[in-house]
């Protein structure tokens, strides 16, 4: 038998001046289980709050029902000042205020008011008592990406204390950013401001640093997932390299170097940039001659330090820990799209990332911007903005990087080549961060550009020149540029591997392959998925600053989360019978992936994972899952008081 | 005595029961002919719940969930939306007026357009009159 007091509130006139509260209570004494109930001016004053105490003791109340404002005023309110007297979920808010005495005239406004308070009544009584659920949590972060996302985000959470495992799947970190020459709109040089913190993550008591290593498997789930990383040889001992060189000279094979996308030659054995961390070499095994049966073996022979071993098998560790960061980055629109550029069939015709290595002065040819058809130095640049971004036969997006990207390219292809003329086809300008448009007027009025409104209509070879066809849709004019080299500012596109990665996380993509975060506006940094971050380029084009706070943002989650030797969680989650048939439909339509099956194919739910929306629970066949507190026969009830 | 219809509404935590509180602080007023239970999400909301309602003397059955891509719960309001139409044509094959059971979309900034669908809802039931075919 329950004992349920009901507190019906005055809320001054609010409620009073419409509900004749006295009549609710005196209707609500007369339910089932109602040992008490009364009125009072304002509940929610400290008197309101003593009273209902007083009479939780007095009368041994097992439930109490509050008739007052919305529960969103005042739950928590009512539930924590009689935490040590009843279980919070035997406190229940039935709303005559915003959904009655302020919406209706006084006679409905009662009879309503008796109905949704009786109803509540039916709810407490199903209640079950409820503690919050308790998540161990391995306070230990995984970091995916190396790139300056997952750096910064690495760096944050081993300064609060916490271990990080950084993975890297290139042979060094620094990512995209290493790549630039410099960075808008303050023109630093791009591994300036970037080595330092590579170096300082890789020297981190708390960081440890996976490079050369993919993350191949990924279970658990928030404060317990269980990760498997591939650690793929690199035939050199890290610790042993002093990254002298001479391993290089010796090397007889020679191929195109990535980092600079083809356009600087590189042996089998390596080191991706000068500055790479970790600074040692790396054998690139498809190339190597070494690693093949047929063995070469000269670099080993040179090498002083003996850090060389062909035998180097993969290593697969596992890794147990709490949050996952993710921060894979992003990769170019493939050129191959967009032919009606004409990449691919010309050299002269060249990426944005390429003509940052071209700017760099430790790039393919140290700064000199050339016509990679002659090598000749190009003295008319035609830069092509939004090549596959805003355009619905490509990626309908903004890549939101472009815009300041070119006109920074603009900016220091003249500050290298003089006498150079620069064009810049644009859709619109988007400058929109802190000291963005300032730099777009500085290089449209002092650096001289030509900016002209419109995409170009078509790209052709004549003789020594690329020709560019277009429109000025400002001036309404058609034009036509005899350019030395075309210069294309790609889409952002997610990286290769996200799609990959995303399946093993569990998590979602959007259309167009960036990961989703919970809410767009109020939980921008986190997967739906509890536990899981993203930052960077990774859930959508950003620049570097965004980036950067964005990972200290998703970092500042994961060390809130690490606080907490448990975590808690509401504990309102879908509770699984002996019943199942192993139909699996709740399985499939679990948003939360929070249902698994076990070996029998009978499904159970992960209670850290189940967010409660009781989806599954609606949908099960044979009735084998139940919501607590909003139990199948606790809502019927409901129903039923209500048509009285 | 004019008929006065029943009606239990069906309302999501988040967004529609949200919006009925926006209704009250905007002192909207609308009929008080609906009652409302909420539940956590209208992907919660069983078929049955809406036949216990008519089997019990409700005259119109409405649900409120979040907008499309709005939902807390990511795509439980997909799924009551399949369940609703399906839902439907089950009373239409029973001999109730599809009428009589409403799905609305009402966003916890929208108290006005829940004020308006109550309202409107309750009209609606009122020219159907009572709901007779009941056992």
């Amino acid at each position: 038998m329950a004992r349920i007091g009901v507190f019906v509130c005055h809320c001054g006139l609010n409620i009073a001046g419409v509900v004749d509260v006295k009549k609710v209570a005196e209707e609500l004494i007369k339910e089932k289980d109602v040992v008490y109930a009364t009125t009072y001016t304002y509940m929610c004053s400290d008197p309101g709050q003593n009273l209902i105490r007083e009479k939780i003791k007095e009368h041994k109340l097992d439930g109490v029902v509050i008739a007052a404002c919305s529960p969103s005023m005042h739950e928590e309110t009512f539930r924590n000042a009689t935490r040590d007297l009843i279980n919070p979920y035997k406190v229940e808010i039935a709303n005559i205020r915003e959904q009655c005495s302020w919406v209706h005239e006084s006679k409905d406004a009662t009879e309503k008011a008796i109905k949704i308070t009786k109803a509540l009544v039916e709810k407490v009584r199903g209640n079950d008592e409820l503690e919050p659920i308790k998540i161990d949590v391995e306070k230990k972060a995984l970091v995916i990406g190396g790139g300056i996302a997952g750096i910064q985000a690495s760096l944050d959470i081993a300064d609060a204390g916490y271990e990080v495992i950084l993975v890297e799947k290139e042979p060094s970190i620094g990512g995209r950013m290493a790549q630039l020459s410099e960075t808008f709109p303050t023109l630093d040089c791009s591994q300036c401001i970037l080595t330092p913190k590579m170096v300082l993550a890789a020297r981190h008591p708390n960081i440890k640093l996976l490079t050369y290593s993919e993350v191949t498997g990924i279970d658990g789930y928030v404060g317990n997932f269980k990760v498997t990383i591939k650690k793929k040889p690199r035939y050199i001992d890290v610790d042993k390299c002093t990254a002298c060189g001479d391993c290089e000279d010796a090397c007889i094979v020679v191929v195109p170097n990535e980092f600079d996308f083809g356009r600087k030659p590189r042996k089998a054995i390596y080191i991706p940039f000068p500055q790479a961390v970790p600074a040692a070499y790396v054998i690139d095994e498809q190339s190597c001659l070494g690693v093949a049966p047929l063995r070469c073996g000269e670099c080993a022979k040179v090498c002083e330090a003996n850090a060389i071993d062909y035998d180097m098998q993969p290593e697969y560790i596992e890794e147990k820990v709490g949050a996952i960061v993710v921060a894979t980055g992003y990769d170019l629109y493939d050129k191959n799209n967009l032919v009606e550029y004409g990449y691919g069939e010309d050299p002269d015709i060249i990426t944005s990332l390429e003509f940052e290595r071209m700017l760099s002065a430790g790039g393919p040819t140290q700064g000199k911007i050339i016509k990679p058809s002659n090598g000749k130095e190009a003295k008319k640049i035609v830069f092509i903005q939004c090549a596959g971004s805003r355009d619905k036969n490509h990626k309908p997006y903004c890549s939101s990087i472009c815009c300041m990207y070119t006109a920074k390219h603009a900016l220091l292809f003249k500050h290298h080549v003089e006498d150079g003329e620069a064009y810049v086809f644009y859709i619109d300008i988007r400058a929109t961060g802190k000291n963005y448009e300032e730099f777009i007027a500085r290089v449209m009025e002092e650096e001289r550009i030509n900016y002209i409104r419109g995409k170009p209509a078509k790209i052709y070879r004549q003789g020594d020149k690329i020709i560019v066809e277009g429109v000025d849709t400002l001036l309404g004019k058609s034009v036509k540029i005899e350019a030395d080299l075309v210069v294309l500012a790609l889409a952002v596109v997610p990286s290769q591997d996200a799609k990959k990665l995303a399946r093993l996380l569990k998590v979602a993509t959007d259309e167009h392959g960036f990961f989703k975060e919970a809410h767009p506006k109020l939980r921008p940094v986190e997967a739906v998925t509890r536990g899981i971050f993203f930052t960077g380029c990774c859930q959508s084009p950003k620049d570097i600053p965004s980036s950067v706070a964005q990972a200290s943002a998703a970092a500042s989650k994961v060390i809130a989360m690490f606080s907490h030797d448990k975590l808690e969680k509401e504990p309102i989650v879908a509770v699984f019978g002996d019943a199942c048939t192993g139909c699996r439909t709740c399985f499939y339509i679990c948003p939360f992936n929070a249902i698994q099956l076990d070996s029998k194919g009978k499904a159970y739910n992960i209670e850290a994972l189940c967010e409660g929306c009781g989806v599954c629970v609606a949908a099960c066949p044979v009735g084998n899952i139940r919501l607590p507190n909003f139990d199948d026969e606790q809502i019927k009830k409901m129903v039923e008081v209500i048509l009285e | 005595m004019s008929f006065e219809p029943k009606i239990v509404a069906f309302l999501c935590n988040w967004c529609a029961y949200a919006g009925a509180d926006l209704a009250g602080v905007s002192r909207l007023k609308y009929p008080a002919n609906i009652i409302p239970i909420k539940v956590l999400c209208s992907g919660r909301i069983d078929p049955e719940f809406i036949l216990h309602a008519f089997r019990n003397g409700a005259d119109g059955v409405l649900v409120g969930g979040c907008h499309p891509g709005d939902c807390h719960y990511i795509k439980g309001n997909y799924y009551a939306r399949r369940r609703i139409l399906l839902t439907k044509k089950l009373l239409k094959e029973m001999g109730i007026n599809e009428r009589r059971l409403r799905l609305e979309w009402v966003s916890a900034t929208e108290g006005r357009k829940f004020a308006t669908v109550v309202s409107q809802f309750v009209e609606e039931i009122r020219q159907l009159g009572p709901l007779e075919a009941r056992k």
